[in-house]
């Protein structure tokens, strides 16, 4: 008979406090929930203590305010536009929708064409051109170099440096856009009984080159044959809106803005309410957020080019891909996957710097809401809470979205 | 584990704002006054080339230091902008906001914050380059207007405005200077804020005299310090450091001659000074002669007011309203007895 005292050392027999201490599982469950809780009574103290400061003060939690109506003047931009904002008959939960529509336009201008600059950059970096792959090097180093404030602050400065005075007129864009210190004037359209069906025709052109699209791809697939997709694409977009405008009989006219040039001198100038108006704060912003942004966003291009294997560029060379084409086909397509990630932070970036707007006053969320609003009603926690859960939407927004677009483009594995 | 460590320091932070009371121990405690003041506006808060501040709402804040502590430069000078200002002082940020602020009812009931009593009585005005021809503010129909962000003057404009039937555009920015910059470029055509404030901004322009106030005030802006609300005892200390300088201006009593005026038979001098057995000091919890360490620091409110925006100055604002009740002025300060 052999006696032992040797233990079984297997965590299954352990139970009870020494649980806490061998088993990996049962431990870490365990700090978990110590660490959980101690979360959730630091949270319950700050919402007392904020609570229990409210109440010294004489204030109350809650967003009845929102009903008021808003007293201010708002200098006119794309939100004043589009809520139709009057002051003293708006509330200020339209001056909110107002903030968040003017960071919103902000943010998809700034977005769309830092997108189209950034690929630009990082596409002539790699350019074997030295002229060509000198310029994006010089662009990307001193734009990304440069805080962002004082690129806002010199594009604010420099516009009024070149603007004429706020009683002439000037030229931005030939043809299209005029400027002076007030602000940049161009076309606006007014649209007729009819227009609907133009646009409709849009919608339609749209799904007629997609559809097209998918044809001539199977065709390809299947005969070899290749079908002129882009030209045939850009007839049916063009081609068949025009058609319907025209047989509805045009129903849109242009208006031009009206540069007065008589009358009270506070009166002459541009016309306030006629055409279309940018407020030049805008183009400030928009000029400096998408040139900052193109910087990151070319390098971010160039890292993701690089990132796919030289084979991959030697191999469409040797089936005699001509070089544009092996770019769009072949490189590019593998770049996104490496691209997507770094590109989703500088959009959240770019919509984010869009509330350094608050130092050159035009109005966003942070400088009208989360400013000039929280001035006149004080009330700190529920404003500065209200911004939050705005910029958090439209963050999680735009990840959500360009993580549908990752798994799009990401490498189909077999 | 960082993450907890983290959440521990946020939630410590928070729980250090609570107190609310006491701000008379905490100033003595720390031995330094907060005082809030502006980012630079001549004659009422603004850095002189040394780097000291000095104005109209700085005096009042030495005058409280020095009744409190017995030391005006026991001050630590928070620069505020328009927007900030009220947070900073209903989070504990300062202990005395004195920044060329309007009293009004959403402010002394809404913000957490109280006033304590008027320094300096003031209306909006608006300036407009000479050039312009302008020589009403009746004629300023389809302006576009400058001015900061987070003050009465957007609301009182937008009211006069829209009284008037005249419309307009507003350019509202949060730093005073690039007020002074977009209307110096012709962004706006007018730029508007409380009088006293036009007086002092337009010395920042490269021309002053190209500019013309208009004779139009739009509105009542009487400016004084404040104190966050729920603290009776140090909105008292404020507001009787402040009718003490008024007083004193009455009595004749100046930074030079306080010591002198110890010894005299007037009884309502004595009061103030505290001399003999008056003591006033002991129910706001200052010492007796609180209102003397103050006079003595500062000069009286005439003394305050030449040296600062007076005639004299840069400014030349002449007293005006803002002279003594027996001057025909506004200034009538509660007795001090």
């Amino acid at each position: 008979m052999t006696t032992t005292n040797e233990v079984d050392h297997t965590p299954e027999e352990r139970s009870g406090l020494a649980a806490l201490v061998y088993d990996g599982k049962a431990r870490s469950l365990f700090f978990q929930g110590v660490l959980a809780i101690l979360i959730m009574v630091m949270i319950y103290l700050a919402v007392q203590n904020a609570a229990q400061n409210l109440a010294d003060q004489g204030k109350e939690f809650g967003f009845g305010f929102f009903d008021r109506p808003s007293d201010i003047q708002i200098l006119t931009t794309f939100g004043t536009w589009l809520v139709g904002y009057v002051p003293g008959e708006s509330t200020i939960f339209d001056v909110l929708k107002l903030s968040v529509a003017n960071t919103l336009i902000l943010a998809i201008a700034g977005i769309f064409f830092a997108t189209i600059l950034g690929f630009l950059m990082g596409i002539m970096r790699l350019s074997s051109n030295f002229v060509v792959k000198g310029f994006a090097t010089i662009y990307i180093e001193v734009m990304r170099n440069i805080p962002l404030l004082l690129q806002i602050f010199f594009w604010n400065a420099a516009l009024r440096l070149i603007a004429p005075g706020p009683r002439d007129a000037g030229t931005f864009v030939p043809g299209l856009l005029q400027f002076n210190t007030k602000g940049i004037y161009g076309p606006f359209p007014i649209t007729h009984d009819g227009f609907y069906l133009t646009m409709m025709a849009v919608i339609i052109a749209i799904g007629a080159v997609i559809a097209y699209g998918k044809y001539a791809k199977k065709v390809q697939e299947q005969t070899g044959k290749q079908s002129p997709v882009f030209l045939i694409s850009v007839a049916i977009l063009i081609g068949l809106p025009t058609l319907v405008f025209l047989i509805t009989g045009r129903p849109l006219t242009i208006e031009w803005p009206n540069f007065v040039s008589e009358g009270p001198v506070l009166r002459r100038g541009f016309e306030r309410g006629v055409g279309s108006y940018i407020a030049p704060e805008f183009m400030a912003l928009f000029l400096a957020l998408t040139t900052y942004t193109a910087a990151f966003i070319g390098e971010i291009v160039r890292a993701g080019i690089q990132a796919v294997p030289k084979g991959q560029s030697e191999a469409s060379e040797a089936l005699g891909l001509p070089g544009g084409l092996a770019m769009r086909k072949v490189i590019l397509p593998q770049a996104f996957r490496v691209i997507i990630p770094p590109l989703t932070s500088q959009y959240l970036n770019l919509t984010k710097n869009s509330s350094l707007a608050a130092a050159i006053g035009y109005p966003e969320l942070v400088a009208v809401f989360a400013g000039t609003i929280l001035n006149q009603v004080g009330r700190a926690i529920e404003i500065v809470a209200v911004v939050i859960i705005v910029y958090l939407t439209i963050s999680l927004l735009t990840s959500l979205f360009m993580n549908w677009f990752n798994n799009r483009v990401k490498l189909v594995e077999r | 584990m960082k993450s907890t460590m983290l959440t521990i320091a946020a939630a410590a932070t928070l729980a250090a704002g609570a107190a609310a009371a006491g701000t008379l121990d905490d100033v003595k405690a720390a031995g330094k006054l907060k005082c809030g003041v502006s980012q630079g506006l001549p004659g009422f808060s603004n850095p002189d080339d040394s780097g000291a501040w000095t104005g109209l709402d700085v005096d009042m804040c030495r005058a409280v230091a020095a009744a409190v502590l017995g030391d005006a430069e026991a001050v630590e000078y928070v620069s505020l902008s328009a927007k900030d200002r009220f947070t900073a002082l209903s989070s504990g940020e300062i202990d005395i906001l004195s920044r060329n602020t309007t009293w009004t009812i959403t402010r002394d009931t809404d913000l957490g914050i109280s006033f304590a009593g008027v320094n300096y009585y003031d209306g909006q005005g608006m300036m407009v380059p000479a050039g312009l021809g302008v020589s009403s503010a009746k004629e300023l129909d389809g302006a576009t207007i400058c001015t900061n962000t987070g003050t009465t003057t957007e609301l009182n404009i937008t009211d006069y405005f829209k009284a008037n039937g005249m419309s307009f555009e507003l350019v509202a920015l949060e730093n005073s200077n690039e007020v002074v910059a977009a209307y110096g470029a012709g962004r706006c055509d007018v730029f508007t804020t409380d009088r006293s404030g036009l007086a002092a901004e337009r010395l920042k322009l490269a021309d002053p005299d190209a500019h013309v106030v208009l004779p139009e005030t739009i509105s009542k802006e009487p400016l004084g310090p404040s104190t966050r609300a729920g603290d009776e005892q140090w909105l008292k200390i404020v507001r009787w450091t402040l009718n003490a300088l008024i007083e004193a201006e009455e009595y004749g009593i100046t930074a030079a001659n306080v010591d002198e005026m110890m010894g005299s038979d007037n009884p309502s001098v004595q009061r103030i000074l505290g001399a003999g057995d008056n003591d006033y000091g002991a129910a706001l919890g200052l010492e007796k002669d609180w209102a003397a360490k103050a006079i003595k620091a500062v000069g009286n409110y005439g003394e305050s007011y030449e040296r600062n925006v007076g005639v004299n100055t840069p400014l030349k604002l002449d007293r005006g309203v803002n002279s003594l009740w027996s001057d025909g002025g506004f200034l009538y300060a509660a007795p001090i007895r």
